[in-house]
């Protein structure tokens, strides 16, 4: 343990990770400022998990925040990863869904908001199954609107990471800011593994699904733009610079035709996670944010 | 799941309200504020059955130290009976501290 304190500035890192949603919007906005909407004692909980016995969060997992990043008004969307998952139901994905549209409406009424999004999350909640899913859709389809007026900034930290629907949505945020632990894919490796079988992906080799997945493979494929420490203050400005970037030429979600191209050079066959960095290096986007 | 309600004397009023705490694995959350009358109330919501006579025997040990008019909310997804009782009186002590102004 001893080891890993070598500097005075390692000794006073604090985890983002171990931090929950609601430190975790708190840590990224400026001090002080942290207000939060729809709290635990506002009490919108899930009204479907009681009849399947389940119990539920009064906040139902999602913190909203309200306050400033840089001095400039901020909407901060934070997702309980410890509560069923970091899953999506009807509740809290509507509360995202909502946080984004006021935003929005502030955006398109000139008074621009920085939305970010804490995706740490299994997406779906499947008790809600549809609902969830619906919600999951406005999100989508918030933050498209959202980033025509002002970067739409995700977070993936891990440790759950982010799957399903919401690794949709985060994929067409404007910047994605990753650290190693965070994980970014459509279907989890348990799923992969039972579906396709264990030649496929053997879902207990950890390292294999961080090669693959991992934060740090995210951004060397262009498929994240800032790969950060586990570090509340390091995180705080990696989500600053997002914003100071201002808005990216083209979002990655537009770049169709680039992206069919690189997976035409794709052999599924031989393809490894080293072939992957070549084919989708070099990503303009991630070049010209070099320069600049 | 189990709904179980429980009252206890009070003696001073909460002025402040406080939440700690996640339903998650092990762990629950709990919502302390204010209660109507001079007496506290607990309500608890656990995902597992049968443990009425052990919350119980927490909640007690909790109140004799703690005499607020608090009501207090439990969500438990399989707390310990030793999480249970820090998570009592970390809420106790944030409510305490944001009644004196030192809350964060």
């Amino acid at each position: 343990m001893s080891s890993t304190l070598n500097s005075p500035a390692e000794r006073l890192r604090e985890s983002f990770i171990e931090l929950s949603a609601r430190e975790r919007a708190r840590a990224l906005l400026d001090a002080g400022t942290f207000r939060e909407l729809l709290g635990p004692f506002d009490r919108i909980e899930s009204p479907w998990l009681p009849l399947q016995g389940i119990v539920c969060q009064a906040d139902d997992g999602v913190v909203i925040a309200r306050g400033t990043i840089d001095g400039e008004p901020a909407v901060v969307a934070a997702i309980e990863s410890a509560f069923q998952g970091g899953s999506i139901g009807e509740v809290s994905g509507s509360k995202i869904a909502a946080a984004l549209e006021l935003a929005l409406r502030d955006c398109e009424r000139g008074r621009i908001v920085r939305p970010v999004v804490l995706f740490e999350t299994g997406g779906v909640r499947l008790q809600e199954a549809n609902l969830g899913l619906a919600v999951i859709s406005e999100i989508q389809a918030a933050i498209v609107a959202l980033r025509r007026h002002v970067p739409v900034v995700g977070v993936i930290a891990g440790m759950v990471g982010c799957f399903g629907g919401m690794s949709l949505a985060a994929a067409l945020c404007s910047y994605l800011v990753v650290t190693k632990p965070g994980r970014l894919g459509m279907n989890g490796p348990e799923v992969i593994e039972q579906e396709a079988g264990i030649d496929e992906l053997d879902a207990s080799d950890r390292r294999r699904i961080w090669q693959l997945i991992g934060g740090e493979q995210r951004a060397a494929t262009g498929l994240a733009d800032i790969l950060t420490e586990d570090d509340s203050s390091g995180m705080r400005e990696a989500v600053r610079q997002a914003f100071a970037q201002g808005m990216p030429q083209t979002h990655r979600s537009e770049q169709v035709d680039t992206y069919l191209a690189r997976l035409a050079q794709v052999d599924p066959v031989t393809i490894t996670p080293e072939s992957m960095r070549i084919i989708f290096a070099g990503d303009a986007r991630t070049s010209s944010k070099e320069q600049a | 799941m189990e709904h179980l309600t429980f009252d206890y004397p009070a003696q001073r009023a909460v002025t402040a309200r406080a939440h700690v705490g996640v339903v998650g694995s092990g762990d629950l959350e709990v919502l302390l504020s204010p209660a109507a009358t001079m007496s506290a109330q607990v309500v608890v919501r656990t995902s597992v059955d049968g443990y009425s006579h052990i919350w119980k025997s927490v909640l007690d040990r909790f109140f004799t130290r703690y005499d607020g008019a608090a009501r207090i909310e439990i969500n438990d997804f399989g707390a310990t009976p030793g999480v249970v009782a820090l998570r009592l009186a970390e809420a106790a002590e944030a409510a305490a501290a944001a009644e004196t102004g030192d809350a964060p």
